[in-house]
């Protein structure tokens, strides 16, 4: 609302969205602030806010345990893998449906998004029992199939509604000059639709990275991702606090970095295009 | 475009990704119908028998059930709430002129990218400690007796961690849809003499609506299968306080390897969401031209 | 070399018919006008000649060869589409040369001719520019420059001027004119402003409802239109076309009578023959003077003249149609001889 706003409303309206943001933003906060703390600290009553021996040591000591290192690479091995297989099959089926339409496309389209609404409970046993006889518990290989298909269908929609975006008429002067479908891919639509891939590409390593139904239930140790290793500080021994936020902030500093280039992605990919 | 080259090639490229969906959807899902009609207990395989309906009589007849379902329906129906109103809020003062706004915005939308189990551990931990987290130290320092949060109100600490991570989303979403308010009709209603607060109920909630309804019936969907949260905290306890049906399903799978009856639970989790989904996809699909 | 041939050429989409049988022939060399009013089908036809879309029935004939089911890309044509439609990420440059790139001419060549059509579209200048850099004329001009690069057969344009504004159009209008009677090239131009199809075309093809109603020079559409279509979409202002009894008198169901062949007099003077009424609307342009006259009986009838005339609202006058430029139209429409 570009109202042209005294300035005194201005003030009240910034000094309120500042402390709304600030209490919304605290707990992340707070968990950065407390990662460098050292335990005794962090568990101090009353706890301090900024004047206090600031040190590095919990990082170190996470990143010490060589656990840490095989978590994060799997969490980047998995989120990335399943991201980058969706995609590959989900760009050859949006441009079908965005180019090449028929009768039946709006159905399967709506049929796909709705394979996403399903629980995931609902499905539980047999992943596992599947996974479990198959070799693929607790492997990257395993997580990365499941999540690939799990994330399917909104990486599917939406390179659809990014490749709906690009004028049918660029594409149809490719073919006037001459060009194929395969060169008027490659020469026309990829580099149009490059932003738009790199978008979905974004929030999809986002919920991928975040994921925590199957990543908790089909990994223990090998290939567990973040989630579960933050996970194992629900039962911890001893002191934990200091090193549970530096953990935390490092598994989540990579994705809050990751999110702010993505919003408008994450409108347009969760609301599934009913909300311009 | 249509021609009838692009259009075989498009049913050839569309395939893989329906076929590969469609077998992750049905295979499970039928091998979820199959198990939820036998009497399988993964400690004991090999010793399976037919059990017809008598899983989904079980399920659906254990207090646990029940408990879990009214568990689910308080989740779900808190969180809605909090959400939108604090999100239309959240939304109606992000739209105004502040300064400094995308950093502010920042600060909103952070905790949807935090995954679920960092929230909740730091939630339980440095936040609701009663005895040295933060909540404990601001009671304190008003003369109150802090809360054991987990111990008094279970539910309502979990109500409250799901929430803080969906209002930016909800935020976001409502204020995307008011930014996309036409300026001129906020004018033209100016003009015929509204005030502030009929602007808003005239003029700016109905326009609302629509994303409040796309808001709603999208967390609802994945709020059913709030997890990882109650994972960590509170392995569903104490006692049932904080299953919800997701919750009951999983441990009668992996905590009691009852197959059949965590099949059938899972069939009726699949049901209620389809129910809503339908929902969804109607509104989706008015919006997509194919 | 250019010679485009359209036999019985039918087009449905789904159970709706948009073109019904379309028979033409364009020679090679000219320039012919695709026009009608908003969804004749004169864009889907030139579509379906391009091979945009594909015919239902019919043949379309390139130079004597059968182009159905033959794909865009080698059916030797160029497009110049509406929204001009330039690869965004690619320069002007590039623009130009992509489809020379797509034939897998050597590097060298293709900036000979990109170059060379620069130079006679002035675009050289902004060759190294991106579309989003240059205005609606240059981008029109770079869409020419990549059709007529490639020396096709025939150009096609979709209504290319339509995004320009006014006076810009009417500079358009001339170059495109220009260039296509230097190089010779057949030119299929498709446009609703029959303005543009008059001034342009070597004949024009009008189209409504999907059916061509008359194929044509356009001084042959101006002084025989075939029907009472052709009669009221040609020329402008708007033929006037009077029925009943006044049509009568000429043994018609209906007659026609442009704007610019109505004599005007003052009330009292001149013959017996004509009608009389009173001015509703007057427009003084300076160059002509428009009347808008309401005749009892008839309605409301538009008379075109010359240089200022001074008559306003309220006027009472006479107005006498040339008598060889009365055109007579039986019940159904069709053109009396």
């Amino acid at each position: 609302m570009a109202r042209r706003s005294s300035t005194a409303r201005t003030l009240v309206t910034t000094l309120a969205a500042w402390i709304v943001g600030g209490i919304i933003f605290f707990p992340i906060l707070w968990m950065v602030l407390t990662s460098f703390k050292t335990e005794l600290e962090a568990f101090a009553m009353p706890p301090s806010l900024l004047f206090f021996h600031w040190t590095t040591e919990n990082y170190a000591t996470v990143q010490s345990r060589s656990d840490y290192l095989l978590h994060a690479m799997n969490s980047i091995v998995i989120a990335g893998g399943s991201t980058l297989i969706a995609t590959a099959i989900a760009i050859p089926a949006a441009w079908s449906m965005a180019f090449a339409p028929t009768r039946r496309t709006r159905d399967v389209l709506l049929w796909m998004l709705s394979t996403k609404m399903m629980p995931p409970v609902g499905v539980l046993v047999p992943i596992y029992l599947i996974c479990r006889d198959t070799g693929l518990l607790d492997t990257r290989t395993g997580l990365v199939i499941v999540l690939c298909l799990g994330n399917l269908p909104i990486v599917v929609w939406m390179l659809f509604t990014y490749f709906k975006e690009i004028p049918r008429d660029i594409l149809e002067a490719a073919r006037m000059d001459g060009a194929t479908i395969g060169r008027e891919l490659v020469y026309v639509l990829l580099p149009m639709a490059v932003p738009g891939i790199a978008s979905t590409l974004l929030l999809n390593v986002i919920l991928a990275w975040n994921e925590a139904f199957w990543t908790l239930n089909l990994s223990t140790s090998e290939a567990a991702p973040l989630t579960v290793f933050i996970a194992s500080y629900s039962s911890p021994e001893g002191l934990f606090w200091a090193k549970l936020s530096a953990a935390s902030t490092l598994a989540v500093a990579p994705i809050l970095v990751l999110g702010w280039f993505s919003q408008r992605q994450l409108v347009r990919g969760l609301t599934f295009g009913a909300v311009k | 475009m249509a021609t009838q080259q692009t259009q075989t090639l498009g049913r050839i490229l569309v395939a893989p990704a329906v076929v590969v969906l469609f077998v992750w959807m049905i295979v499970p899902l039928a091998m979820t119908i199959y198990f939820s009609l036998l009497n399988y207990n993964l400690l004991n395989p090999g010793a399976e028998s037919f059990a017809g309906f008598d899983n989904y009589y079980y399920f659906l007849t254990d207090p646990a059930f029940l408990a879990s379902l009214g568990n689910t329906l308080v989740l779900v129906g808190s969180v809605l709430a909090i959400t939108l109103v604090l999100g239309t809020l959240v939304a109606l003062l992000l739209d105004q002129t502040v300064i400094g706004r995308s950093i502010v915005r920042l600060m909103v939308i952070a905790p949807f990218f935090v995954m679920p189990t960092v929230s909740a551990l730091v939630w339980k931990n440095l936040l609701m400690n009663p005895v040295s987290g933060l909540f404990a130290w601001l009671a304190t320092a008003v003369g109150l007796q802090p809360v054991d949060w987990f111990a008094q109100v279970p539910l309502l600490s979990i109500v409250l961690i799901v929430s803080w991570e969906w209002l930016p989303f909800a935020s976001l979403i409502l204020l995307t849809a008011l930014q996309s308010l036409d300026e001129e009709q906020r004018e033209a209603a100016e003009m015929d003499g509204a005030g502030a607060v009929s602007s808003f109920v005239y003029i700016t909630l109905p326009h609302l609506a629509r994303p409040i309804t796309v808001v709603l019936l999208i967390e609802t969907i994945f709020l059913l299968s709030v997890f990882a949260e109650i994972f960590v905290t509170t392995g569903g306890g104490p006692g049932l306080q904080t299953t919800n049906i997701a919750f009951l399903v999983y441990s009668q799978a992996l905590i009691q390897y009852d197959v059949g009856t965590a099949s059938a639970g899972g069939l009726v989790a699949v049901v209620i969401a389809n129910i809503l989904a339908f929902f969804l996809v109607r509104i989706v699909g008015r919006n997509l031209e194919a | 070399m250019g010679r485009i041939t359209l036999e019985g050429v039918r087009k449905s989409f789904g159970s709706i018919d948009v073109i019904h049988g379309a028979d033409l022939d364009i020679e090679d060399g000219s320039f012919v006008v695709f026009v009608g009013p908003s969804g004749c089908g004169k864009t889907t036809l030139l579509r379906l000649i391009a091979g945009l879309e594909d015919v239902t029935a019919g043949r379309i004939l390139i130079d004597g060869v059968n182009v159905v089911g033959v794909p865009p890309a080698k059916r030797g044509l160029s497009m110049v589409f509406q929204s001009y439609a330039l690869y965004p990420h690619m320069s002007v440059r590039g623009n130009i040369g992509f489809g020379l790139k797509m034939a897998g001419l050597p590097r060298a060549e293709i900036a000979r001719k990109v170059q060379a059509a620069a130079a006679t579209l002035n675009l050289t200048d902004y060759l190294d520019r991106k579309p989003r850099e240059l205005s609606g004329g240059q981008r029109q001009r770079v869409a020419i420059g990549r059709a007529i690069v490639r020396e096709p057969k025939a150009f096609l344009f979709d209504e290319p001027l339509s995004n320009l504004d006014a006076a810009l159009r009417v500079q358009m209008r001339l170059e495109v004119t220009r260039l296509q009677r230097h190089l010779g090239t057949t030119a299929v131009y498709v446009t609703h402003d029959q303005v543009e199809a008059m001034t342009m075309a070597h004949r024009i093809v009008v189209l409504n409802a999907g059916r061509i109603e008359q194929v044509g020079s356009p001084l042959d559409l101006y002084r025989h239109p075939a029907n009472l279509f052709v009669a009221g979409f040609i020329g402008s202002p708007r033929m006037n076309l009077i029925g009943q009894r006044a049509a009568a008198r000429y043994g018609a169901a209906t007659v026609g009578v442009r704007p610019e062949h109505m004599r005007v007099g003052r009330d009292g003077a001149g013959g017996a023959e004509g009608w009389a009424g009173t001015v509703s609307a007057a427009e003084h342009l300076g160059s002509d003077t428009f009347l808008h006259v309401d005749v009892p009986d008839i309605g409301t009838v538009t008379a075109r003249c010359i240089g200022e005339r001074d008559i306003v609202i309220g006027d009472s006058v006479r107005l006498d149609p040339e008598p060889d430029r009365v055109h007579r139209f039986d019940r159904d429409g069709r053109a009396l001889p």
